[in-house]
């Protein structure tokens, strides 16, 4: 682009600054580029570039800390409540206290969930965030239907996609029963990219949560139990 | 008296000559524009910067009481309105200043572009104002995140969602919005930080930007059909045209600037005054999930996209479509800085104007109630009109006991009440036949759950039989005509049609 073009005439009339006189050839040779005071600038922006680049890291360290954290990290194991809390053919909503929380969250660490349990040792729980935009699904019992109140999309009983925006079903918590108590792997908000349940939680910490009775659920124990619920999820 | 005032200059000169302001400002504002300018067509700029000053007084009023935890948000707003004296009307001043404010961006906008005053030398003016546009609705976004309440939170929600759609960094980006793992504490502090420092500061930086711009290329002439923009002759063009008809901007253009921002700032108090604050709704509590979420006023048609694209569809358009609309916002002036300024000579421009101003309000319309959402308690709330439950059998009343039942009223209205995501069923039996209703609740299908699973045979049979006597009066019941040329007798009537 021509530089006549980019920089217009400008069109007030003050523009012509008191500044003309100023430059005398004094002032020229003070501007001249060899100088040492020149050379002791540039130094001086060099010196001052270097420590903004050391700057920097903590700035967006900082800044980029909770995008840098691991995906694993904030899952574990929370309970639910007493496997006998939720009657077979039925699905309640379960609230948890999310595991990672600060102590101003207030009431909004507590995570709702739906928990279906089919029959026996076989249950569902499935995330409250539809998995269109991420509003809270309602259970309406009698048409065997999640629905979302945002954009109206549908689930059926088992979390799959029934009508709607949604291009899949419901996320789903992965889960166990410790004892007589219901746990489910959580942590995060579940979203398109970050899936609830994770093939292997990395974190046990059992007897997580205040409701249930099962403390101290050692590893080698959790992981007995991992199987029967890998094969009742199905 | 001429002794106080001789004192008044006094010490404004003393003033002055260690400032130096007093000159420059005065020169500013008594500069030359084009007489034609002196209009009511030029009075949004200046509205939207006054209303920039309320909104930061009434913001930085706001925060000697706010409470940005997620814990006491809510509440410290709850305070807000009804113990701190006057705290209501502060409230509603604001967020009716944000509604005004968004208004009249949008509207200087418009006549800014219609005007053509994007054209040389102005490019940069326009470019500026559209980031200034960005942080407007930013400003409007993160502050009903700020009203921590559960439109709120669900609404950081809808935004987490949609980032996590973003193809490889989705999870990142989700991590770093939320900045944790859920919405909570951390979230609305760094919504608090982007609302009460980020995009203010940028804001006002650009906005003086814009300002200077304004001040050093002149405020856009009235356009006359035929007279052409060229950037060789521009310049000395707008000079004669001010030197001819020019006059001070203050005070003989800049009165009618005063008049309607005093209008405006008059209308937003009166706003306050009569519908008051908004909101908060229902506390953050995610657990309380009787709720309907719902994004303000100005992001209601970016909800109404949201609800009609087709799912394909949705994640490509949600990222490809505002860089191509920003995209193209910010090129238009590179692109089209020369010629007609006039819209009498700019038909597409004015077609476009019209498009998006009819598209948006539609959109904005639907979004006010939303007849893509399933409403949640029509099936206990809404009664079924006594007159399609009159002389019906048994059987047919056991069916509408089963509509209601089975939520069906959620998405169908009957008797103009209920949902609206479905079709209507007062006139079912005059567009479908027994079997395809049938098969319609069954299987579903047409953005239609299957309830194959929620009814049983004998619910079916009930339900579809109450639905083949909803047809209006004196209009046939559909029927199979094919079915009517094997049998070759009379379609069954439809309230007494055998099963």
């Amino acid at each position: 682009m021509n530089p006549n073009e980019s920089n217009p005439q400008p069109i007030s009339q003050d523009d012509q600054s008191s500044e003309q006189p100023m430059k005398t050839e004094a002032s020229r040779a003070k501007h001249t580029p060899h100088s040492r005071r020149a050379f002791l600038f540039k130094l001086s922006l060099l010196a001052n570039g270097a420590v903004g680049a050391v700057l920097a890291v903590p700035i967006f360290g900082y800044l980029l800390g909770p995008a840098l954290r691991k995906k694993s990290s904030d899952e574990s194991w929370v309970g639910l409540g007493r496997v006998s809390g939720f009657p077979e053919g039925e699905t309640r909503l379960a609230t948890f206290r999310n595991p990672v929380t600060t102590a101003w969250d207030g009431q909004t660490g507590d995570v709702p969930c739906w928990v279906r349990h089919t029959s026996g040792a076989t249950f569902q729980v499935f995330a409250i965030n539809c998995a269109h935009l991420g509003c809270p699904v309602r259970w309406f019992s009698e048409s065997k239907l999640f629905l979302c109140p945002c954009h109206g999309g549908a689930y059926y009983e088992d979390g799959a996609r029934a009508s709607g925006p949604p291009e899949r079903g419901l996320f789903e918590y992965e889960h166990r029963i410790v004892g007589d108590a219901l746990e489910i792997s959580a942590g995060k908000m579940p979203t398109l990219a970050a899936r609830v349940s994770t093939p292997q939680a990395l974190i046990e910490i059992a007897g997580v949560g205040a409701k249930n009775g099962a403390a101290g659920v050692s590893k080698p124990e959790a992981q007995n139990l991992k199987p029967r619920c890998g094969s009742c999820q199905g | 008296m001429p002794g106080m005032k001789q004192a008044g200059l006094r010490v404004y000169q003393w003033f002055e000559d260690r400032l130096g302001l007093g000159k420059p400002i005065i020169d500013a504002a008594e500069h030359d524009v084009p007489a034609s300018t002196a209009s009511w067509w030029y009075v949004f700029g200046s509205a939207a910067t006054v209303l920039l000053v309320l909104q930061i007084v009434t913001g930085v009023l706001l925060g000697l009481v706010y409470s940005p935890s997620a814990g006491q948000a809510w509440s410290s707003l709850e305070f807000l309105d009804h113990t701190i004296r006057l705290g209501w009307f502060l409230r509603a001043m604001h967020g009716w200043g944000s509604d005004f404010m968004i208004a009249i961006v949008l509207i200087h906008l418009a006549q800014v572009f219609l005007f053509g005053a994007y054209k040389f030398p102005r490019e940069l003016t326009w470019i500026v104002g559209v980031f200034l546009l960005l942080l407007t609705l930013g400003m409007a976004f993160t502050g009903q995140v700020l009203r921590f309440d559960q439109d709120a939170y669900w609404g950081l929600g809808i935004g987490a969602s949609i980032l996590s759609r973003v193809p490889w960094i989705g999870g990142s980006l989700v991590n770093l919005m939320l900045g944790g793992p859920i919405i909570a504490g951390p979230t609305l502090t760094r919504f608090f930080a982007l609302h009460v420092f980020i995009i203010p500061g940028l804001l006002v930086a650009l906005v003086g930007l814009h300002l200077w711009m304004v001040l050093r290329l002149g405020i856009n002439e009235w356009p006359m059909p035929g007279r052409i923009v060229s950037k060789a002759t521009y310049a000395r063009d707008y000079q004669k045209l001010t030197k001819e008809t020019g006059i001070a901007f203050v005070p003989d253009a800049a009165w009618k600037d005063a008049i309607f921002a005093a209008a405006i700032l008059l209308a937003v108090m009166a706003c306050a005054f009569y519908f008051g604050p908004f909101g908060p709704t229902g506390q953050p509590d995610p657990t309380i999930i009787q709720t309907a979420p719902k994004p303000d006023f100005a992001f209601l048609w970016i909800f109404a996209v949201l609800a009609y694209l087709p799912p394909s569809l949705e994640t490509p358009v949600l990222f490809i479509a505002p860089v191509l609309i920003v995209g193209a916002m910010l090129l238009l002036p590179l692109v089209s800085s020369q010629g007609e300024k006039h819209w009498s000579r700019r038909p597409v421009a004015v077609l476009m104007v019209a498009v998006i101003a009819v598209t948006l309000g539609i959109l904005t319309h639907l979004g006010t109630y939303t007849p893509w959402s399933p409403i949640m308690d029509a099936w206990t709330a809404d009664p079924i009109p006594t007159v399609y439950l009159q002389d019906r059998t048994p059987l047919e009343r056991q069916g509408a006991l089963l509509l209601q039942d089975k939520q069906c009223r959620n998405c169908h209205s009957v008797g103009g009440k209920g949902g609206l995501r479905g079709p209507a069923l007062d006139g079912v039996a005059n567009r479908m036949t027994e079997d395809q209703i049938i098969r319609q609740v069954l299987q579903g299908g047409g953005n239609m759950p299957a309830y194959g699973n929620a009814l049983n045979p004998s619910e079916t049979t009930a339900l579809v039989r109450f639905l083949t006597t909803l047809r209006p009066e004196n209009q046939p019941a559909a029927f199979d005509a094919s079915r009517k040329m094997v049998t070759s007798e009379r379609p069954p009537a439809a309230p007494t049609g055998a099963h």
